[in-house]
């Protein structure tokens, strides 16, 4: 029993981290058809923006409720500089290519950021555990676990519950669904796609300078954070559906509680297992578990 | 098959090249140079396996997968077998990648685009995750290799060299009249119209199955010689996604006009790389994507559309 | 089967889940026929020659070619025995010369008498193709990128791409849909004529009247996944069925 609450606890941790982040990529896609690496220069720019943030509140005896703040800034500005950057100066260029090599151009720009990590931070690895320590530890079913850590949890149902109410109840929601669902059509109605890409590719970019720079307090921030989350994140994406919302919710449950179990009970298995269940969804069901409807045209 | 394969220009000079190299290497050329020409020329492999699918319009981004098989191969054969001989070598290295791509071939053949990117960025990734926990085969501090034989005999590095640039020949040659043939042609009319294929009376999954095959030996078979030249083995370096996404990058960069271009390109990447870490070790990573980008935006058919337009080569042989 | 007969449709049937899109089908086409096949849009047409070709598999019935069993073959095989078809929208290489489409299609056949790993590059591959370019009168078009060309070019290739082989019975799906109205007969008299000088027995599913009037030997109507008749034009076009409900008079 103990064994599962593990599990399923360390594995919702996971899956909450896993779940903001890959929600902007699965929207990006869904919305432009982009499998965008660059994703993970989002995560690790928003993680050593944050760190950078927490580390200067800190060393200036500044309060510790300007933590928050600090993060959430930390995210909405990587996502709307870098963001912006990226969509304005690459990918505007590029939409009419071969897919292939808009992928690649995006591992250019990861690539790029990478370095410009190093040179802007430095290489030695930040620790920003101050807000975690701020929270202190709690017992659940007789497990001891950061306060922080569940806030994690609680942010993702929140990132959760927002993106759906947006989606499904507000304008600017239906639009983007249906740029998602037909961009012809959409562009045939009047809808602006130029600023609907503009307006996603920020929103998903927030989304994972948002994962990066929460998960920061709990780990040590280092160049190369971001390569095992990108591969991780593509593989939630695989498995949800790519361009499917409730997709990227369960593709993050499915890796993070797989890699929770694995993690706990046969640690060779952990990396294995999570691409064994990618290549099987995609074996069985390309279009992932949550695949957008495809209508028939013709 | 190879009727006339000799005549054909290309081939003739990929082997007045290989010749000229090596006599350099004997009398002239550093050291440093020589592992860069023989690091470029083993790599060059895996990259005209790439190649080949790109003709197909299919980027495996999990090429690294048959690499690392292919190395890895090579390492166990010596742990368990004693296998030292450089010709084995290389032949378990191609046989083995061989084997795993004909496997794997009959799930892949059936995808495209994307779906068959992805689906090879998992297999690869299935292989790095087992690799990097298995204490057995050394986990992320990977294996060593002692250095290669011939027929019992040790094998010099100036001996190896001159080895690799024959292995070398040989797999352009049978690549260039893979691609002159009928079957050649019609893997890339393929991406033109897979319909027609089908109705012209050829199967277009066993078109792409039998490319797959030859491109995971050619990958395998890099692994191999790159396992030698290095004596050392390890799962980041040799499977991790960014190795395969590396090996895209040179592919992309070499251009896809020519069976010259992906050795042409995969040399030039090992000088870029020294020079690199001379000057601005940090910077690695940026230069790759800033030359990616620049590749993409100003040089979509890569070095060879330069080399094209500069020697007014490509006497068009190569249907697109 | 008769001497005389190729082709031999037995009581087929098609469904799809529930919808009936072919029904007891039996047609027999014989040695140097030119049969045309007619009907409203979604009466069969199609269905039939997709089943005929191997495309779709028929729920229940045989097809026979040239005293062979052939039901349920795979398109690639159905072209190896020399059954062929063309499409509504032609299925050619874009990127390539009409000379390098021949070509391609040339080397696949067992005609060409090589293996798939000869090189492309043949003298006696190249002077066959061009033959059956002068024979479509496509010979000038030889070099130029078939992107750039007219879909009455097209048609001609995809056409000349399906005879390489010398099928003994092509299909030919709607051939002069997508056609200007000035190419359209012109396009049907090469074709004709040429299919007629290799002797190949032809089908091929038309809307237009006047073509098909001008053409063929026989007739088949199709409505609702049946034949209604099946006669010689003079016949067939009078026929009150085939009046009520093809012709729509």
């Amino acid at each position: 029993m103990q064994f599962w609450a593990t599990v399923l606890l360390d594995g919702l941790t996971y899956a909450s981290y896993l779940f903001i982040v890959s929600l902007g990529l699965t929207i990006i896609f869904g919305v432009m058809k982009i499998l965008n690496v660059a994703h993970g220069s989002f995560y690790a720019w928003g993680a050593y923006t944050a760190a950078f943030a927490i580390g200067f509140i800190t060393d200036n005896d500044l309060s510790e409720a300007l933590f928050l703040p600090a993060i959430l800034i930390s995210a909405i500005l990587v996502g709307v500089v870098l963001g912006y950057i990226i969509e304005r100066f690459i990918l505007r260029k590029m939409y009419n290519q071969d897919i292939h090599l808009i992928v690649l151009a995006t591992f250019g720009v990861f690539l790029i950021f990478e370095d410009l990590i190093i040179i802007t931070f430095g290489v030695d690895p930040y620790l920003p555990y101050q807000p975690a320590m701020m929270l202190g530890w709690i017992d659940i079913v007789g497990l001891n676990r950061g306060v922080y850590q569940l806030t994690l949890i609680l942010l993702a149902s929140i990132v959760a519950f927002v993106c759906w109410y947006g989606l499904t109840k507000t304008k600017w929601g239906k639009l983007l669904q249906s740029v998602i669902y037909d961009r012809e059509i959409s562009v045939a109605m009047g809808i602006d796609v130029t600023k609907v890409y503009v307006v996603t590719f920020i929103g998903g970019a927030i989304l994972g300078a948002l994962g990066g720079a929460y998960v920061a307090p709990t780990t040590s921030v280092s160049p190369g954070f971001a390569i095992d989350l990108v591969v991780l994140s593509f593989a939630v994406v695989v498995i949800g559906g790519m361009g499917s919302i409730p997709g990227a919710l369960i593709g993050s449950l499915i890796v993070g509680i797989l890699r929770a179990f694995a993690v706990h009970q046969a640690p060779i298995l952990e990396l294995f297992v999570v691409f064994a269940v990618m290549a099987i969804v995609l074996i069985i069901r390309p279009e992932g578990l949550f695949a957008p409807p495809k209508p028939r045209k013709i | 098959m190879f009727t006339g394969i000799f005549k054909d220009t290309s081939v003739r000079i990929l082997i007045t090249f290989m010749i000229v190299l090596c006599i350099l290497s004997s009398f002239v050329l550093p050291d440093w140079m020589q592992n860069n020409f023989m690091y470029g020329l083993s790599r060059g492999l895996a990259i005209l396996g790439l190649m080949l699918l790109w003709r197909t319009n299919l980027v495996s981004f999990g090429h690294a997968l048959y690499y690392g098989f292919g190395a890895y191969a090579v390492a166990l054969c010596q742990k368990y077998f004693g296998i030292t001989d450089i010709l084995l070598r290389f032949a378990i290295a191609v046989i083995a990648a061989g084997i795993l791509g004909f496997c794997l071939g009959f799930i892949l053949r059936k995808y495209r685009e994307i779906f068959f990117a992805m689906l090879s960025l998992a297999f690869s990734m299935v292989l790095y995750g087992l690799l990097a926990k298995a204490e057995f085969l050394g986990s992320t501090d990977g294996m060593s290799i002692s250095p290669s034989t011939l027929f019992g005999m040790e094998l010099t590095r100036q001996y190896l060299f001159y080895l690799i640039t024959f292995f070398v020949i040989c797999a352009a040659i049978s690549i260039q009249a893979y691609l002159r043939s009928t079957l050649g042609h019609l893997t890339t009319a393929i991406q033109d119209n897979e319909i027609r294929v089908e109705y012209l009376g050829y199967s277009v999954q066993k078109a792409i199955h039998i490319k797959y095959v030859m491109s995971a030996c050619l990958a395998g078979g890099a692994g191999g010689l790159m396992a030698a030249s290095l004596g050392q083995v390890d799962p980041d370096s040799m499977v991790n996604w960014n190795v395969s996404g590396e090996l895209v990058f040179i592919t992309i960069m070499s251009g896809w006009g020519n069976i010259l271009a992906p050795f042409i390109g995969a040399i030039i990447f090992e000088f870029i790389r020294t020079y690199a870490f001379e000057w601005a070790p940090q910077a690695w990573a940026a230069i790759v994507g800033g030359t990616l980008l620049t590749i993409i935006f100003f040089f979509p058919g890569g070095i060879w559309s330069v080399i094209e337009k500069v020697f007014n080569y490509g006497k068009k042989k190569d249907v697109k | 089967m008769s001497n005389n007969a190729v082709l031999k449709a037995t009581d087929l049937n098609k469904s799809f889940s529930g919808i009936v899109a072919a029904k007891d089908i039996n047609v027999t086409i014989n040695q140097g026929e030119i049969v045309g096949i007619i009907g409203a849009n979604g009466a069969g047409k199609t269905v039939f020659v997709n089943m005929i070709t191997g495309y779709l598999k028929p729920t229940s019935g045989k097809i026979e070619f040239l005293g062979n069993d052939i039901t349920g073959i795979e398109p690639r095989n159905a072209t190896h025995i020399g059954l062929c078809r063309s499409f509504q929208i032609s299925q050619v290489f874009m990127t390539m010369s009409v000379k390098q489409n021949l070509m391609i299609a040339m080397s696949l056949s067992k005609k060409s008498g090589k293996t798939l790993l000869d090189p492309i590059d043949d003298e006696e591959i190249s002077k066959e193709c061009d033959k059956i370019l002068e024979l479509y009168k496509i010979t000038d078009q030889s070099d130029n990128i078939v992107s750039t060309l007219s879909q009455g070019i097209r048609k001609l290739l995809d056409i000349a791409m399906a005879v390489v082989g010398n099928p003994k019975v092509i299909l030919l799906d709607e051939p002069t849909s997508g056609v200007s109205v000035e190419e359209k007969f012109g396009i049907m008299d090469i074709v004709i004529a040429a299919l007629k000088q290799s002797e190949t027995s032809v089908l091929f599913v038309e809307h237009d009247m006047e073509i098909v009037e001008r053409y063929v030997d026989r007739v088949i109507a199709f409505y609702q996944g049946e034949i209604i008749c099946d006669a010689p034009p003079k016949e067939a076009l009078t026929d009150k069925k085939v009046i009520e409900y093809v012709l729509g008079h």
